[in-house]
């Protein structure tokens, strides 16, 4: 294979990024290019159709359904209260008679009388999109969002879970390769962005609920601790919708793993600093990981943002994380690519490069098997 | 083109370039006519790319193009073109072809009036035409009316099929289905302004209320019913409107695809529609009965042709990287450490599965993390058989005939159509069949996953050329068999696998082997056995068995019989382990069960030892 495809994940000090920000359906864009807007602000407002219940009239009231726009009393279009009659019947004694009510506030959207079937829908649902990150609209897209240029410092993390979330940045561990033991959060910590270490134990996970974290950066947890946190076991990954209390990123992966020193070094400058966070992470199709950024304000904006600079593939030098056993998670730089296939213990025919280690161990490791540390 | 344009003729094609665009990599090969015969010459791969920042799936395409030019010295591509056709020895080519599952393939949801009757005959339509179901919507599915509605609204399909009542049969409850999906306003996957397609192929007395109901709301295409009488399925039309659909809808919004459907000499065809035709012409040719399987990152397919009846079933969600954490999840920790010849403590396994799932690319290194992944294959393989059994059914709902002879039979209608003792070949492919670093243990994980009975034959599809092969076959059927026989299939061998029970040691059967060479060879397999003989592909040996009492071969319990077997890249394999195959529950006696049997094939380099 003449492409040898390492997906990196970047850790920045400064970069360019832009975030598309879409509404579900169309609707109203609040904001025009080149406001400058902050993560918590809304960009874009849309309407979403209520819910739709059924009602069947024709069983409810024991008659054909041709026959139920006589026992109607609503139309097709008019507005109707939770437990206000919605149709009955005139029987000859008043005590046979029969009230349908509505389960639901609404409106009537539609009769069958073939399937004698009522279709009530709820009021429509506000959905307000937020900024996400701060920065300046580039571009928009009228009726469906924006796009966001942001000057930032930028940290992709391989693993993460729940959804957007804002805070300011606190580092809880002395060095990356300490866990963030339950004694490191403090009350204090409520809407913060925590960065912790090598490791996040099921204890400090209950801890960061309590006191209302906002999101939680660390380099690895144990499944069985992720198994606990979510309810069930995750099978693909494609997350970023959970509901935990609490927005988690993973920088290196699953066991106990010290975060990149050079992760940390970034995160540790800008301890104070207002982070937007995201653990949406979508594997397959469209590779989405989990992100942490922390705007620049002031920095000039280019107009080359968003376009990564091309890589001419691995060179040696290269900061690498090796993601696969036996040396999982050992962060080193790529010191020879031999470019001919060598048979691994498995007896695979695989290319492989070389790798130093800060304490000066060489090893050699499938090419497949490394990751690039992106970003200067 | 559209898709009613005619393909170019098949007589003149002597140099052919085909691709799949699949999720991860689009896979280019290069086919040349060398003599008289076709043959596969070179192959090139790049990733796929669908999404940003190219979102032009000709991007991947013409990159691996571009690397079969570089390998072949062929000047195939004039910039973003592929030349067509060859203008002389050493330029352009005569045909380009194409299949994709790229950006998650093809996403229908279907809909039935009874789940186990309508709910599934559509279900196999959509499986059948290579779509993935993501969900299957019926009458009495157990959701309540609202729950239904909710559900349409947060799926995004790329399609829909509805189908429900017999021809003069329910009403009623296919309108109601129809309003229910009117309400939901159901949005495609792509495209935001346009109208999601959706075939009717239900009762055709309702075609008029149906089309007043969804007429406005979707690209509705009318179809003949899937299930006209209760007796019947007629599959063919409905799925030749997917395709139909599939190409003028669906296709046109993903990205690139206009320019993939211009550049392609024949219609693009869904990645596991293509492997179908050609599972289809293979059993039809042999005329045997198989069972395909692909197995990849995300997704595993099952296909399956008996008695002549097609079946495909997909399980989305079983995989070796994307999926593998479901895999675990659904195997449960126990059945993938069944097959594990060591001890491994909970935590650290789990660890390496989600690291897996999470860094999907990676491969193992040392032989304990292969060893691994081929019990999570066992795995994969088994659970997605049985879901391809429980579809792959006869109909269900038929009132049957029975005779005296039946009363105590507890068989209802629906009875599946894999019989394992029918079963003549087993046909794998995907990474992890086919580039095991021994051939053996490709044989062993189909063997273990799907306990074969009597005498099955095994081959890999040698380096996942199976769907250009499905789609060049709608073209030139010559081009394809030649390739597929002599470049695409690798004969793996032959497994011989009595049913029965005893204890460990116990005779199982007798036999006599007379190999190609004259040499006879007379044993006795004992239950607990795995042997291995060598027998080279194209070789065939006679075989004399005779089995214990209450053990089968095929012919009944305890009756002799005599085969001839076909070799392969592997040999012949006698598996007196039993049926079903029961490991032992001590994890120590377990292992050594394991080392035993994968010393017997020399199944990994340790075991060498």
């Amino acid at each position: 294979m003449a492409h040898s495809y390492t997906p990196g994940l970047t850790v920045t000090d400064r970069t360019v990024i832009r975030r598309r920000r879409q509404l579900p359906l169309h609707g109203t864009v609040l904001v025009q290019a080149g406001d400058y807007v902050q993560s918590n602000q809304p960009v874009a407002r849309a309407e979403l159709p209520g819910k739709v219940y059924p009602l069947n009239l024709a069983n409810q009231l024991g008659v054909a359904p041709d026959e139920i726009p006589e026992y109607l009393v609503k139309k097709i279009g008019d507005t109707i209260h939770k437990d206000e009659v919605l149709a009955e019947n005139k029987p000859l004694f008043k005590w046979l008679k029969t009230e349908i009510r509505s389960p639901i506030t609404g409106t009537v959207e539609s009769v069958s009388t073939v399937t004698g079937q009522v279709l009530l829908r709820e009021p429509p649902r506000i959905i307000e999109l937020l900024g996400y990150v701060e920065g300046t609209v580039v571009e928009v897209f009228p009726h469906e969002g924006v796009t966001i240029e942001c000057a930032c410092s930028m940290v992709q993390g391989i693993f993460g879970i729940g959804g957007e979330t804002y805070g300011d940045m606190v580092i809880a561990v002395d060095s990356p390769d300490q866990p963030l033991t339950p004694d490191r959060l403090q009350a204090e910590m409520k809407g913060k962005v925590v960065v912790g270490g090598s490791f996040l134990p099921a204890e400090t996970m209950a801890k960061a609920k309590e006191i209302g974290v906002a999101g939680l950066v660390v380099g690895g947890i144990h499944d069985k601790d992720l198994r606990a946190l979510l309810g069930y076991d995750l099978g693909v990954a494609i997350t970023g919708s959970e509901q935990v209390g609490f927005t988690l990123i993973l920088t290196e992966g699953f066991g106990t793993i010290p975060m990149a020193q050079k992760t940390f070094a970034l995160l540790s400058t800008h301890a104070g600093a207002k982070a937007s966070i995201s653990g949406a992470t979508q594997i397959r199709a469209g590779v989405i990981r989990p992100e942490l950024i922390i705007p620049q304000a002031g920095d000039s904006v280019t107009h080359a943002a968003g376009v990564q600079p091309e890589r001419g593939g691995i060179q040696v030098g290269d900061p690498v994380r090796v993601i696969r056993d036996p040396l999982f998670g050992k962060i080193g730089q790529v010191s020879a690519l031999p470019s001919d296939l060598q048979t691994i213990p498995t007896e695979s025919e695989v290319r492989v490069l070389e790798v130093r280690f800060a304490d000066g161990s060489h090893a050699v490791i499938p090419r497949a098997n490394i990751e690039v540390i992106e970003g200067a | 083109m559209t898709v009613d344009e005619p393909s170019k003729t098949a007589s003149s094609l002597n140099v052919i370039v085909a691709t799949d665009c699949g999720s991860t990599t689009t896979k280019a090969i290069l086919i040349e006519k060398v003599g008289d015969e076709y043959r596969q010459t070179y192959r090139g791969e790049a990733p796929t790319t669908v999404e940003a920042p190219f979102e032009d799936v000709t991007r991947g395409v013409l990159n691996a193009v571009a690397e079969i030019e570089e390998l072949s010295g062929r000047k195939i591509l004039d910039g973003d073109r592929i030349i067509t056709p060859c203008q002389d020895a050493k330029t352009g080519v005569d045909i380009y072809i194409s299949t994709s599952s790229a950006g998650g393939g093809l996403q229908m949801m279907v809909t039935g009036v009874v789940q186990n009757m309508t709910g599934e005959s559509a279900q196999r339509t959509a499986l059948g035409a290579g779509a993935i179901v993501i969900d299957v919507l019926s009458s009495n599915d157990g959701r309540l009316p609202h729950e239904k509605i909710e559900r349409i609204r947060t799926m995004r399909p790329d399609m829909i099929l509805m189908s429900g009542g017999t021809d003069g049969g329910a009403l009623t409850h296919v309108v109601e289905m129809a309003e229910f999906i009117a309400a939901a306003e159901p949005r495609p996957r792509f495209g935001a302004t346009y109208k999601l397609p959706l075939i009717y192929a239900g009762n055709k007395a309702v075609r008029e209320q149906v089309t007043k109901i969804l007429g406005e709301k979707t690209a509705l295409e009318i179809t003949d019913n899937i299930r006209p009488v209760l007796e019947q399925e007629n599959l063919g039309p409905a799925r030749h409107k997917i395709h139909d659909l599939f190409l003028e809808h669906v296709m046109q919004q993903a990205p690139g695809y206009k320019k993939l459907m211009a550049m392609a000499g024949a219609p693009i065809m869904p990645t596991p529609a293509a492997v179908g035709v050609i599972m289809e012409a293979i059993a039809k040719r042999e005329h045997i009965n198989l069972i395909g399987v692909d197995i990849g990152g995300a997704t595993t397919d099952v296909f399956s042709v008996f008695d002549g009846t097609f079946n495909r079933t997909v399980s989305a969600n079983l995989g070796m990287s994307y999926s593998i954490s479901n895999v675990l999840a659904e195997a449960g920790l126990a059945n993938i450490m069944r097959w594990v010849p060591f001890t491994i403590d909970e935590q650290t396994l789990r660890n390496r599965i989600k690291n897996k799932m999470i860094r999907p690319t990676t491969i193992p290194q040392t032989l304990d993390e292969l060893q691994i992944e081929h019990a999570i294959s066992r795995e994969a393989l088994r659970l997605a058989l049985i879901h391809h059994k429980s579809l792959a059914t006869g109909l269900k709902g038929v009132q049957q005939e029975r005779t005296i002879s039946d009363v105590f039979e507890q068989q209802t209608s629906g009875k599946t159509l894999i019989d394992m003792l029918k079963l003549d070949l087993i046909v794998g492919s995907g990474g992890i069949l086919s580039h095991a670093p021994r051939r053996v243990q490709s044989m062993l994980m189909m063997v273990d996953a799907y306990e074969p009975l009597g005498v099955t034959r095994l081959s890999v599809d040698s380096i996942f050329m199976m769907p250009h092969l499905g789609v060049l076959s709608t073209i030139d059927e010559k081009a394809a068999t030649d390739v597929f026989v002599r470049d695409c299939m690798v004969y793996l061998g032959t497994c011989i696998a009595p049913f029965g029970k005893g204890k460990d040691g116990e005779r199982c059967a007798d036999y006599e082997m007379t190999m190609p060479d004259g040499t006879t060879i007379k044993d006795q397999l004992t239950f607990g056995d795995l042997r291995l003989y060598p027998l080279e592909v194209g070789q065939t040996a006679t075989i004399k068995m005779q089995p214990a009492k209450g053990v089968n071969l095929g012919a009944g319990a305890g009756v002799p019989f005599t085969r001839e077997v076909q070799g392969g890249v592997v040999g012949l394999m006698l598996d007196g382990r039993g049926r079903p195959l029961q490991l032992p529950t001590e994890q120590q006696a377990r292992i050594e069960m394991l080392m035993k049997w994968y010393n017997a094939v020399g199944l990994y380099p340790l075991s060498d030892q």
